[in-house]
């Protein structure tokens, strides 16, 4: 008899797929012959895959590898050869070799699957997370690192809160208090730019480096970006001469060097290459390759292990984010109001703009006491409203300008303010005082599109 | 060795996998057109590949030997002709329907049932040809048989599988590979035969019907490159051993016929030895450091790499005096098999074995001294190679094994045809076919309504073509069937179509048999294309030139062919 959890026995299965199958008793894992009015085929029961627009084909897996779908109209039968094996067995104890004397790191993981094995049998991929599969699937990082592993959460970096930011950041914190060398935070890459800026804000002070990373091909693949890039974090995590926290990613289309990304001023800037990671309105402060890190930037926080962690985890998660377009309706605005949100962040157009039909609701919302922070969808650049009379008017009503700080950063920014004061002037001033290099004193000219 | 072989005595089973590009608008899993191109690339870009783990946390070997290599690979791209698909920077988009389409035409020419939904998937692949690290296939139908014209016999065919050709080698050296990825992703057939053939001869009927076959759906692409077929070749007590890539028809059957001679030969081995009374525990791995004794060794090999710090090393193969220069295939022995062997693993260029010495300055007193060092009789034969201590190790490790492999007969490996016919070793059998799904790509449903579309729309089989040519066009026997298995065939018909007036017989006449005298006599005729022969039939009739003239007027143009008729007939005094 299978020993398979009951819930799996049809997994994927729906409709008249999942009838047929109830009805010959057979299950995913099985090897099966399925008959038809012309062939008879042999292999194995494969899950069909979740949210496939059609229910009506049975999945299997021939002897030679290939899957194909079976129409459930043309099948006569089903027979089961032999009742399917569990599918992930447990995995055997191998050896993993580490240099004793290496800096401590821990990796703790968000859900971003950095390291995978394949089972080919059923094709299913598994995510490797605990300190020996990461050794075995990349080996070269016992020459860099002693790995402890943690699995916080198990989520796409899509479903990320602020209050994941939260947990996050104090786990974090033990991890400092425990006395490790540097820490890395595996992440999917959806919204990694974000939490790299949250958790900039709520580790104040920090003593030694915290990396992001993650990757943009799958780690199943022979060719995903994921071993680069968790290679360099962990280099950078254990020998970097900063305490920042940073976003650790492939620097070009090319298997050669990461860049280490400052936190509060990295975007993701391309839906899937592996280089759209960037860092905008400023440098990148190092980059990793072979193994070394050389330095970009000279004026970084050195690390310091005796330094003293100040946490300012609490993010206030009634803020919005609205992006200025042309035809945008004041109601948006009002909407926010009436919700009694604490906070508006604002992607304007060009130097810090928005239509001047929007004053009027904007207006409302400074009186009710709502910040309203401006900041600029092209992206690169400055803010600067004194340039044109509609930035000024803005300025009259009280809008707070966001100089050169990301969008994003803006947004996760006054989230964190806003845990910690709601007084307008102190929201201001806090808003326009650099915490963690979100704002820049000057803008230099290759930093476009770098 | 010269004696003709009995096939049928010796068991001999072949199949064909025959690879065949698509001439469609776009690439399997993009939008990019399917050209290839010379001229300068206008990207690059280096990666490297890692091999993947098995549940159990184990690396398929040949993935690992191929990661080991540390090779870096080097990727040429055209900005234009080449997008982020091919350079593994953007998800592949859905599964092409034309080439689709071409390949349900193909199966229902075949006799094969297609599948109801077609599941891409990723065979991994990490010797760099694909920059993912995999090609993309999926089965599209099974089961299906042809016929073969002349005798009637029905030839398997076992899978039709739809996938996306390799990026082009451009160049290798010991550090990295570069690859031009035009190639990739144009849509591939594979057919895969059962091994249902049983002659060499056969074999290439086999592998030209199914060229025919394929060229009857007219979206199939034509030219050096486009057809590759993979040979399986077996006997009784010898070993299925797959030579991969042959691009030319005419050398498939002396393909099959060396390989058969290879494993016949390699049993004759396994008796030889075993008569001399060989056995498994009588090899030992002591490789012997005979550096010292050979630093005045006049061999300029080994000069060198003694100056350049290197070893030589040895190793006693006992009982295999004269057996290393044993012939296995035409100017191939046992020790050119060995060779490979090192050259594959290790990366030196070759081996010194006793059989062949004294040669390469390498004098009797040299030789005299190695068996003594080695502690060789008379009986035994012995094995030297020069370079860095690591590689040489691994070279003598791997002739070691080879030798020892030779005692059981044929070893299961994959290995490549080379121009004269002689396979030769290529690389280690790989693992079980490595395959998962390819998430990437949602299924895809082949519905009655499509297959119902296609089945009207059959293209002509050759047969009906030869019916039609030998009724309509009036061609005799002979060029009618020398038509039909014809490259020009397409154009053949476009020019009888176009110009009324021209006989097809003279027209057939000028492919079939101009051409190949022109070719005798040294003529370029590769250099003739479409446009030439359009011009040449156009200007005959029109009156502008004679049939008499069409050879010399083809002659002229493959020699000139950036000229034009107009300039034969001037320059010819036509």
């Amino acid at each position: 008899m299978s020993n398979k959890d009951d819930s799996n026995l049809f997994s994927g299965y729906h409709g008249l797929a999942l009838n047929i199958l109830q009805k010959f008793d057979a299950h995913v894992g099985d090897r099966v012959k399925i008959e038809t009015d012309s062939k008879a085929l042999e292999g194995i029961l494969i899950p069909r895959a979740e949210l496939t627009t059609t229910h009506d084909h049975v999945v299997i897996k021939l002897k030679n590898g290939y899957n194909l779908g079976v129409h459930v109209s043309k099948i006569k039968s089903i027979s089961v050869i032999e009742r399917g094996r569990m599918l992930r067995p447990e995995l055997s104890e191998i050896p993993v070799s580490y240099r004793e004397d290496a800096p401590e790191v821990s990796i703790v993981s968000t859900g971003g699957t950095i390291a995978s094995r394949v089972d080919y049998q059923s094709g299913a991929v598994y995510p490797a997370l605990d300190a020996r599969d990461l050794y075995n699937v990349v080996p070269e990082l016992g020459d860099y690192a002693k790995l402890k592993t943690r699995f916080l959460f198990n989520i796409f970096s899509e479903n990320i809160t602020p209050s994941h930011w939260t947990k996050l950041a104090a786990e974090i914190a033990k991890d400092i208090q425990d006395g490790v060398d540097g820490i890395v935070v595996t992440h999917g890459t959806d919204t990694m730019g974000y939490s790299s800026a949250a958790l900039s804000f709520a580790l104040q002070n920090l003593p030694v480096p915290v990396v992001f990373v993650g990757s943009q091909r799958s780690s199943d693949r022979p060719s995903s970006d994921a071993a680069m890039n968790l290679l360099s974090a962990v280099i950078t995590a254990a020998n970097a001469p900063f305490a920042h926290v940073v976003v650790v990613m492939h620097g070009t289309e090319d298997d050669k060097f990461c860049y280490c990304h400052p936190g509060t001023k990295v975007r993701k800037n391309h839906t899937s290459k592996r280089d759209a990671f960037r860092t905008i309105n400023d440098y990148p402060i190092a980059k990793v390759e072979n193994g070394r890190i050389i330095m970009l930037k000279k004026d970084f926080v050195p690390r310091d292990k005796k330094r003293e962690l100040v946490l300012k985890p609490k993010f206030d998660n009634r803020v919005a984010f609205v992006k200025a377009y042309p035809g945008i309706p004041p109601e948006i605005i009002d909407l926010f109001v009436d919700k009694k949100y604490h906070g508006i962040v604002l992607e304007g157009t060009g130097l810090g703009h928005a239509p001047e039909y929007l004053n009027d609701a904007l207006k409302r919302a400074i009186e009710e006491g709502i910040p309203v922070v401006m900041t600029s969808q092209c992206i690169w650049g400055r803010i600067n409203m004194y340039v044109y009379r509609t930035g000024r008017q803005l300025l009259n009503l009280g809008v707070i300008p966001g100089e050169d700080m990301l969008p994003e950063t803006a947004y996760v920014k006054l989230m964190w303010v806003l845990a910690q004061t709601r007084d307008m002037k102190e929201i201001r001033s806090m808003m326009l005082t650099n915490f963690a290099g979100e704002i820049t004193p000057q803008t230099r000219s290759k930093e476009f599109l770098g | 060795m010269a004696k003709s072989l009995d096939y049928e005595k010796l068991g001999l089973r072949v199949g064909l996998e025959i690879h065949q590009q698509l001439d469609t608008k776009s690439k399997l899993f993009c939008n990019c057109p399917t050209v290839l191109r010379e001229d300068e690339p206008d990207i690059t870009f280096v990666r490297r590949l890692r091999p993947t783990q098995s549940e159990l946390g184990e690396i398929d070997p040949a993935a690992r030997f191929e990661f080991e290599k540390k090779k870096l690979f080097v990727y040429q791209s055209y900005n234009d002709t080449v997008c982020l698909v091919e350079h593994d920077e953007e998800p592949p988009h859905l599964l092409d329907k034309e080439s689709l389409e071409i390949a349900l035409t193909v199966a229902l020419l075949m006799n094969a049932t297609p599948v109801d939904e077609v599941h891409v998937m990723r065979k991994i692949v990490i010797d760099g040809s694909n920059t993912s690290g995999f090609q993309r296939t999926s089965i599209i139908a099974l089961g299906g048989y042809i016929t073969l014209p002349d005798s009637g016999k029905k030839i398997g065919i076992q899978t039709l599988c739809l996938e996306e050709d390799a990026a082009r080698k451009i160049s290798e050296d010991e550090k990295t590979i570069t690859y031009r990825l035009d190639r990739l992703g144009i849509p591939l057939i594979e057919i895969a035969t059962a091994p249902d053939i049983h002659t060499p001869e056969e074999a290439r009927v086999v592998a030209l019907r199914i060229g025919q076959l394929l060229r009857s759906t007219k979206r199939v692409k034509r030219g050096l490159g486009t057809i590759r077929q993979d040979i399986n070749i077996s006997i009784k007590d010898g070993a299925i051993i797959e030579v991969k890539g042959i691009q030319k028809l005419d050398l498939i059957d002396k393909i099959v016929e060396n390989e058969v001679k290879r494993q016949v030969r390699l049993l004759e081995l396994r008796d030889e030895l075993k008569k001399r009374g060989l056995n498994e525990s009588m090899f030992k791995s002591d490789f012997v450091d005979i550096t010292d004794a050979l630093k005045d060794c006049k061999s300029s090999i080994i000069k060198n790499t003694i100056k350049h710090g290197g070893v030589i090393l040895a190793l006693k193969l006992p009982k295999f005096n004269g057996l290393l220069g044993f012939e296995l295939q035409p100017n191939y022995r046992f020790g050119t098999e060995l060779a490979e062997h090192v050259k594959f693993w290790s990366g030196l260029k070759g081996l010194f074995h006793t059989d062949e010495l004294p040669k390469y300055g390498i004098t009797e007193t040299d030789v005299l001294k190695i068996r003594e060092l080695t502690n060789a009789s008379d009986e035994d034969a012995v094995v030297i190679v020069a370079g860095p201590k690591d590689k040489c190790t691994i070279a003598l490790e791997k002739v070691l094994e080879r030798a020892k492999q030779a005692l059981h007969g044929v070893p299961e490996e994959t290995r490549g045809g080379s121009p004269d016919g002689i396979t030769h070793y290529l690389r280690p059998r790989p693992g079980a076919a490595r395959m998962y799904p390819e998430t990437d790509v949602p299924p895809t449903p082949v519905t009655d309504e499509m297959l119902d579309n296609i089945r009207k729309n059959l293209p002509e089989l050759p047969e009906e073509k030869y019916k039609r040519f030998r009724e309509v066009y009036k061609l005799n026997e002979k060029l009618a069937n020398a038509m039909i298995r014809s490259l020009y065939i397409d154009i053949f018909e476009d020019l009888v179509n176009k110009y009324p007036s021209v006989s097809p017989t003279t027209i057939a006449t000028t492919f079939e048999n101009t051409l190949i005298s022109l070719r005798r006599e040294s003529i370029p005729i590769e250099n003739l294309d479409d446009n030439h022969f359009d011009e040449l039939f156009g200007s005959l009739a029109s009156g502008k030139i004679s049939k008499e003239a069409i050879p010399e007027v083809l002659a002229y143009l493959a020699k000139n062919p950036e000229k034009h008729v107009d300039d034969a007939i001037k320059e010819l005094k036509l």
